[in-house]
């Protein structure tokens, strides 16, 4: 909502001050200025002239030369580049010597041969707005007693103004006026605030004999006022009446339709005009629409209506008006019109809310519609100022108004605790100190004791309970005046065991050199697909771009695309870890998706190893239960060279390496080393429990064994073996090479382990080493057709 | 002369020649056959000890004073020039051994903690210092966790101001991309009996097209405290010590009156600039005795406040990034400079 501080000033004249002070003020009462501009200020040296002549330029055709008569009587040759000027106008002209607004110093000028002395404006260029385009025409701009010569401000009438540019919220329609915003800074300095009195002349002819108007949904309208003008012609409004609509953002259009916008930005009523010759017999009804029903709007488009919207029908039952928020295009205001139904009501907000959702057809008037406009006296001001202002014009009006009543909001009195709102804004205030803020903004205040009896003026209707008084009290009194405390709670703040672990993951990839990755959670059609995963990703209904319209199930594409991004750009071999949600569809019976939190780990240029380490070292410092990597091929990786990951008898996860044909959808060049693991389940289910085991003070010896063993033949089976026949003196296995090649059968390997072997209560004799050795080759050769390598 | 005099004489000249031999000696083999020579089995000092039993008892007296004085002469001179031996052949390791550090071949490359998260942690590390908590909930949210029991009802005009991503299940515009972290208030008070303190970071989604200042998917971090006697005085300390935590302790802090369905009284909070302007942080308010009610809290018992602001921003603000979306590209040579 834009405001100037002229306008503000015509309901409360004494409010002054530093506008950037003003402006805080404003801020301070929920009303944030978001812009703050100096208007109508007119640099040194633009004066009024007139237009005496007008000729071509004989050697150039976008320039004409003018001559004007700046109040010297001196004829004074322009050369000008606007065409719109005619013999006789009155217009801007800027003297040699005038610095303009962007820094231009204006001089004697030869252009083509012709001498310019100084230069004819347009509206922008002073710092003004018109509708004019070109050379800003003053003919019924000037005020009266203007001379040639005079200052422009002075010709015009024009004063700097401040226009503030307010955010204002949904919970104050009442400040998306003008007026209404004058009543909250008034409040605020301590200066009177009154509506005038606006002065109007009707013929003698009473509306009631020309309106019948019939409310059949008192909840859809609480108030339905309107009357009759007479003598309407469509033409232009006053300059000074443009000005300020365009001040405040909204573009002239003609008299009526300008009134009808000047009121409502005025005084907050939005209000529509019939062609009253439309309507048989002036009469009127408001009901709910039907399915089915339809109407051709202003805008000429037809819209299909449900039946909870508002709608204004004519005596055949044909809906003229889509109510609150559009005018039927059947009965609109044409050059032709000569008598105008005005009608100002009050809707219901939830009811305009859902028609203007339902057909996105947002408007100023509907805006205020939605937040509650307000339903008392302001409809009859506003009745009468827009009779004014179109008296003025020389239309006239009918006596009186009609006015229907519908079902308005409650306004009995809201009891409010003292106590209460001391105890939510944490203040000492007293009774008489509440009672003088919300009688400031126009609340009405009853003392009962420790209780006030609190009745919500009609222009804020989305105020009604204790807790809303107490935020107005709050504003009135200013929240930087409450003093400030802080509340300690009996727990100690922390982190969870999970929030702990994860951090702990982090740490432990970082110093893995992973770096962090966060992709958008989004992905296109078919990415799934690409990376060999189901396509049963969650769809979303309004996504801006279609490559953002599934939701992940795998960190996999996501990582993909990283790796192909960096690749791209001469980073080959990347490390990416993520830690974030995924979307699996919904278990049996529920709607949302089986959100979960998982952990992928990819390593460019790395085989299947690399993250099968990586997961060791989880293993170890997350003390998982019983981690195995169980032969599978799951979606999307490379089907020899991968395994889902069981942890306590649950699979968790994948490990091992991007299918190759993935990588190639992907544009990844080289291998990557994959590990995905379900996070949340993992961190959830039992881990971290560490047992002592006292470390021996006894001699170690150490020996090594090789075994020849098909490829078909997994080495934890070999590492089992070994650690079931060495029982509690084996204390360590260590795999230390593996051999394909001459000497051993194609499709076998030599793996080479390294045993430690140490007791806690003795040194191992020779012989002790050499049974648990045997022991150990025994149980290898009978559990896994294993052969010892000489 | 004595026979003591005569031995004495013999192991003075035995000392001072060995001096001179040790002096001479180039490295540790030929001063291992110096100290065989002057100290071991056959030398002259074993050779004399061996004759004492010969002598009288004055003079066994006098001449095993000697032979002491000289073997101790000769295993100090020993000693000395051994030091010296191996200092030198230290010296010549050192040299042989020299290595320039800047000849660099495989770093230990720690990786980079994302700068969302790392915003995130010290969000987080700043409230737990403060009494809270961290609680986090789901992204894919229902319209009763997103709205309605955050008193916005269906036909509220906020709803369309949050510009809600909805997702293909149940009913249209039942299920969505939670459009703030707040559904995670409503999920703690139905769970968590007061008092309550936490904070929920996470991520949330609007319908934005990606550019230099937006994402369609970004972080916030909520804040909900519900307690006996809360205050707005209490909702405008804390902010105020969690900025002078957070930022330092000459950033302000100050409250604004504003609106939003879930809180009443309704603030937006800023923050001070060093040129004395303020930035609109985030919003709060005290929690809508309308939401108490939907989570089964009496609002008469319990009041509390609320807070939100985003995450992201506090990224792009401290490294003052020209584009946003440098935080979901993924491009190492951004990652690695955090």
């Amino acid at each position: 909502m834009k405001v100037t501080l002229s306008w503000l000033r015509e309901f409360a004249p004494n409010i002054d001050g530093d506008p950037v002070e003003l402006g805080e003020i404003l801020s301070a009462l929920g009303l944030a200025v978001e812009e703050m501009e100096i208007i109508g200020e007119i640099v040194d040296g633009v004066v009024l002239a007139k237009v005496l002549d007008l000729r071509p330029h004989p050697d150039a055709d976008k320039i004409q030369l003018v001559d004007v008569d700046r109040g010297d009587g001196q004829l004074l040759q322009v050369c000008c580049g606007a065409f719109n000027m005619a013999v006789g106008d009155l217009i801007p002209f800027a003297t040699i010597g005038t610095v303009m607004p962007n820094g231009m110093e204006i001089a004697q000028r030869e252009m083509r041969g012709q001498i310019s002395n100084g230069m004819c404006c347009a509206a922008d260029e002073i710092g003004l707005v018109s509708g004019d385009d070109g050379i800003y025409i003053l003919n019924d701009v000037v005020v009266d007693g203007a001379g040639l010569g005079m200052p422009l401000a002075e010709a015009i009438g024009m004063q700097a103004d401040v226009l503030w540019d307010l955010e204002v919220n949904a919970n104050r329609p009442d400040a998306m006026s003008v007026a209404g915003v004058a009543r909250d800074l008034a409040a605020a300095l301590g200066v009177e605030f009154r509506f005038p009195e606006y002065e109007i002349t009707t013929t003698n002819e009473p509306v009631h004999g020309l309106l019948d108007i019939q409310i059949e949904d008192p909840e859809l309208c609480g108030r339905f006022v309107a009357t009759v003008l007479r003598g309407v012609h469509v033409g232009e409004s006053p300059a000074w009446m443009q000005q300020r609509l365009i001040q405040l953002g909204m573009r002239p259009i003609n008299s009526i339709v300008d009134i009808s916008n000047y009121v409502m930005l005025e005084l907050g009523q939005p209000n529509h005009t019939f062609d009253l010759a439309t309507i048989p017999n002036g009469r009127l009804n408001v009901r709910r629409a039907r399915d089915g029903e339809a109407l051709v709007t202003l805008d000429d488009i037809e819209r299909s209506l449900v039946t909870n919207d508002g709608v204004i029908t004519d005596e055949s039952d044909r809906i003229i008006s889509l109510a609150g928020v559009m005018g039927g295009a059947t009965t609109e205001i044409s050059d032709s019109t000569t008598e105008v139904l005005l009608e100002m009501a009050w809707w219901d907000p939830p009811s305009i809310s859902r028609t203007v959702k339902r057909l996105k057809l947002p408007s100023e008037a509907s805006t205020r519609f939605r937040r509650g406009a307000d339903w008392g006296d302001n409809i009859d001001r506003a009745m009468r100022r827009f009779v004014q202002l179109a008296t003025e014009s020389g239309i006239t009006a009918v006596s009186g108004f009609v006015d229907v009543p519908g079902t308005t909001p409650d306004r009995t009195s809201v009891p409010v605790r003292v106590a209460k709102v001391n105890g939510l804004l944490g203040t000492e205030l007293t009774a008489d100190e509440m009672d003088a803020h919300l009688t400031s903004i126009g609340f009405e205040v009853t003392m009962a004791g420790d209780t006030l009896h609190v009745v919500v003026p009609t222009w804020r209707w989305d105020t009604a309970t204790e807790t809303d008084i107490a935020e107005e009290v709050g504003r009135m009194f200013g929240y930087e005046n409450i003093p400030r405390t802080v509340p300690k709670g009996d727990d100690p703040g922390g982190l969870s065991q999970y929030q702990k672990d994860r951090r702990l993951v982090r740490e432990v990839l970082l110093g893995a050199g992973c770096d962090e990755t966060l992709p958008m959670p989004f992905l296109a059609p078919g990415d799934l697909a690409k990376a060999g995963l189901p396509e049963d990703g969650v769809t979303l209904t309004n996504p801006l771009h279609a490559e953002e319209s599934v939701l992940r199930t795998s960190l996999l594409p996501g990582q993909l695309k990283a790796i192909a991004y960096n690749q791209s750009h001469r980073n080959p071999d990347v490390r990416f870890f993520e830690i974030d949600h995924v979307f699996l569809p919904a278990a049996e019976g529920e709607i949302p998706p089986d959100e979960r939190e998982h952990l992928a780990v990819a390593i460019a240029g790395e085989e299947a190893p690399a993250a099968v380490a990586v997961l060791d070292v989880l293993d170890r410092v997350l003390a998982l239960p019983n981690v195995q990597l169980s032969p599978a091929s799951p979606a999307g990786l490379h089907p020899t060279r991968s395994a889902d990951v069981v942890i306590a008898g649950r699979t968790r996860g994948h490990v091992g390496e991007v299918d190759p044909a993935v990588l190639e959808a992907y544009g990844v060049e080289g291998r990557v080393a994959w590990l995905e693991l379900d996070l949340g389940a993992v961190l959830d289910g039992p881990h971290g429990n560490r047992t002592y085991t006292p470390v021996s003070k006894f001699p170690s010896s150490d020996i090594d064994l090789a075994f020849v063993v098909g490829d078909d033949v997994a080495a934890s089976r070999i590492e089992a073996s070994l650690r079931k026949g060495g029982g509690v003196l084996l204390s360590d296995v260590e795999l230390f090479d593996v051999y394909r090649g001459p000497g051993i059968d194609e499709g076998a390997r030599s793996l080479a382990y390294r045993l430690r072997f140490q007791a806690t209560d003795r040194t191992l004799t020779d012989s002790d080493v050499a049974d648990v050795r045997q022991a150990c080759i025994d149980q290898v050769v009978k559990k896994t057709g294993a052969v010892l390598r000489g | 002369m004595s026979n003591a005099a005569a031995l004495t004489a013999d192991l003075d000249a035995l000392v001072a020649d060995a001096a001179e031999r040790l002096a001479d000696a180039r490295d540790l083999d030929a001063l291992a056959a110096l100290d065989a020579e002057f100290l071991g089995k056959r030398s002259a000092v074993t050779a004399a000890k061996k004759q004492l039993g010969d002598l009288g008892q004055d003079d066994r007296k006098a001449a095993g004073q000697a032979i002491n004085a000289a073997r101790t002469s000769l295993e100090s001179a020993i000693a000395e020039a051994r030091e010296r031996l191996a200092a030198g052949a230290r010296a010549v390791q050192y040299e042989a051994e020299r290595l320039d550090l800047s000849e660099k071949l495989g770093e230990i490359r720690r990786g980079s903690l994302h700068l969302n998260t790392q915003a995130r942690d010290r969000l987080e590390d700043v409230f737990v210092g403060m009494g809270f908590t961290i609680a986090e909930g789901p992204e894919v949210e229902t319209a009763w966790y997103n709205f309605e029991a955050l008193n916005i009802p269906e036909w509220h005009p906020a709803r369309g101001s949050f510009d809600t991503i909805f997702v293909d299940l149940g009913e249209p515009e039942e299920v969505m991309l939670r459009s703030h972290t707040s559904p995670v208030q409503i999920r703690t008070m139905e769970n968590q009996e007061p008092p309550i303190y936490i904070v929920a970071p996470g991520r949330t989604f609007r319908t934005d097209t990606a550019d230099a200042t937006h994402l369609p998917a970004f972080n916030q971090i909520e804040g909900l405290v519900v307690d006996r006697g809360i205050t707005l005085g209490d909702l405008s300390g804390t902010m105020d010590e969690f900025v002078r935590a957070f930022f330092g302790g000459e950033v302000k802090t100050r409250l604004r009156p504003s609106y939003f369905p879930f809180t009443e009284p309704s603030a937006e909070f800023d923050i001070s600039r060093p040129d004395g302007s303020w930035l609109e942080l985030g919003g709060c308010g005290m929690v809508h005795p309308n939401v108490l009610r939907n989570c089964g809290i009496d609002p008469e018992e319990w009041q509390g406040f609320a807070f939100g602001f985003g995450i992201d921003r506090l990224a792009v603000m401290r490294y003052e990034l020209d584009d946003i979306r440098e935080l979901v590209n993924n491009d190492v040579r951004f990652l690695r400079q955090f």
